[in-house]
């Protein structure tokens, strides 16, 4: 069988995907299979996510010429979770392993999510920093914008705003386990 | 209400009056999912450290203080029998999961069970505000009040960047889902509804047939809610299925005034098949229930019956799952001595209303 998407190479990975609850299979080759992965992801909203997530990281994992063994992958130093064990279950194991697979699910979060930035609530007793740091997020696209529009007046209230926030947090670095860019 | 008067009865706060749009959307709900900093997922947790997460989450309950303390009830799911912990998965107080390995879970139910706690779920802890009709903003504020009592005494995993870490990557963020249950036989009558689900899954919303198998709806209940949880805030994700919602309930009215004003004879003879059946049939399966509960409820809706009140559809709903016969008749019944069971059940309720 030829890869269906180059047409040249044999084939050697064939990947299930269900699309509009409809079920189809790809036959791929090797370097068009790991193209397809990185574009896509294989995400189609509307399923099991669970499913599909672990089907994910499997395939990501899985070794493309036809043995279906998994390596183990990395491991989460807190809970001991593998990567072939995320694989499987599609759950992660600890907040741990957040910051230890952060590679890797930067790109879950983006296709599930269409963002990797949390904007929402903030504990109230814990989170105090955050708060800051959210609203130092905003201001900053305030800033940009009455940039802009010229308005330089404004611009020039916003940045003082922004250091007052700034000075409070006392200039540390923020301590999170995914500091890509946002 | 009792743990032990929850699971004897169908009525909950959700099934019962004071809904708005109550002609279309049943119920709305706003579930949180929160886990706590030291301890691994609860599928990662040995048995010591899941009695420890649910020692942790009982004082939380208790120092929330005032009324909250008073009414919240904590119920370990090994109290209960099999029949009972079913009843309370039938009437979406807890999810089946809470099922499963049920030794070190727990659920914490106020007095109109409007508020759920599902304690060692997939995460330590899920927070649920049900309330009927279309109220998702309500149920949102009131699963942040409590949420902030809870976080007074817990410590939260959460992280500066991803928000509230949970065991599944799928709900960091907010931890938010919002969900609406909807009753569209008018969409469904006319062949819209697989256009309409398209549509809104496309949105990046989850479309699913309640009690059925993929979009396959029984009793034409369909539920949707939100994928999205990170990168939103909760009010932009709520704002956002009500948004859909107003759509739908638009295009649900329209297909029913049309298929009354074209079709008015056919409509009428439809309610009124379920209505005699529903009051006269001696066997009743499952199946065969919930598609007239749907054409009662229509029936009701377009003004063709007058007597009967939406709430006591959805109770019957509830009330004629197999767990709650059980619970009634107080033994093991085969399933046509439940099919039995269900007709008488319905008739009685019904020549009551
Ligand atoms: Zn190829
Ligand atoms: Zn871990």
């Amino acid at each position: 069988m030829e890869c269906e998407r180059c047409k040249q190479r044999p084939a050697t990975v064939h990947l299930t995907q269900i699309i509009n609850s409809e079920k189809k299979t790809m036959h791929l080759c090797e370097p068009c299979a790991r193209e397809f992965q990185a574009e896509s992801f294989g995400f189609v909203p509307q399923m099991n996510l669970h499913n599909l997530l672990a089907g994910l990281f499997h395939y990501q994992m899985a070794n493309p010429f036809g043995q279906q063994e998994i390596p183990e992958g990395e491991k989460c130093p807190d809970c001991a979770l593998t990567e072939r064990k995320f694989a499987q279950q599609g759950l992660l194991g600890c907040g741990e392993c957040y910051r230890k697979f952060a590679n890797r699910l930067e790109p879950v979060f983006r296709r599930i999510h269409g963002n990797n930035r949390h904007t929402g609530k903030v504990p109230e007793r814990t989170g105090g920093r955050v708060k800051i740091v959210n609203e130092i997020h905003k201001l900053k696209n305030s800033l940009r914008e009455a940039v802009s529009r010229e308005e330089f007046e404004l611009a020039a209230e916003i940045r003082d705003q922004i250091k007052d926030l700034e000075k409070k947090l006392g200039g540390e670095e923020l301590n999170s386990v995914n500091q890509g860019n946002s | 209400m009792s743990i032990k008067e929850t699971v004897s009865t169908a009525l909950s706060r959700w099934t019962g009056e004071g809904g708005a749009e109550s002609d279309v959307v049943i119920s709305s709900r706003i579930r949180v999912a929160r886990n706590l900093a030291d301890f691994p997922f609860p599928h990662r947790l040995s048995e010591e450290g899941a009695e420890q997460v649910l020692q942790a989450v009982t004082l939380a309950v208790k120092s929330t203080g005032g009324q909250d303390a008073k009414e919240l009830q904590m119920t370990v799911m090994s109290e209960l029998s099999q029949v009972e912990r079913q009843i309370l998965v039938d009437k979406h107080l807890v999810s089946p999961d809470l099922l499963e390995n049920y030794k070190q879970k727990a659920v914490v139910l106020n007095n109109d069970e409007s508020i759920s706690i599902m304690i060692n779920e997939e995460d330590h802890l899920r927070l649920q505000c049900f309330l009927p009709g279309l109220h998702l903003h309500e149920a949102w504020s009131e699963v942040n009040r409590i949420d902030d009592l809870l976080e007074r005494t817990l410590d939260y995993a959460f992280d500066e960047r991803l928000g509230y870490l949970t065991a599944c990557p799928t709900n960091v963020g907010t931890g938010m889902r919002a969900s609406l249950m909807l009753h569209l036989p008018g969409l469904v009558l006319v062949n819209q509804i697989s256009g309409v689900l398209a549509t809104i899954s496309k949105l990046g919303f989850a479309v699913r047939g309640l009690y059925g198998e993929g979009t396959e709806a029984t009793g034409n209940l369909f539920q949707i809610s939100n994928q999205v949880t990170l990168g939103q805030t909760e009010e932009d994700i709520i704002a956002g299925i009500v948004s859909v919602a107003g759509q739908i309930i638009a295009s649900e009215r329209s297909a029913r005034q049309a298929l009354y004003r074209e079709r008015r004879e056919h409509i009428e003879d439809r309610v009124g098949r379920a209505w005699g059946l529903l009051k006269h049939a001696r066997i009743m399966t499952s199946e065969e229930a919930m598609r007239l509960f749907s054409d009662l409820r229509l029936g009701k809706d377009l003004n063709i019956i007058d007597t009967i009140p939406g709430h006591l559809i959805t109770e019957l709903m509830i009330a004629t799952r197999p767990a709650f016969l059980l619970k009634i008749v107080g033994k093991e019944l085969s399933s046509f001595e439940r099919d039995v069971k269900r007709a008488e059940l319905i008739r009685l309720k019904l020549s009551e209303a």
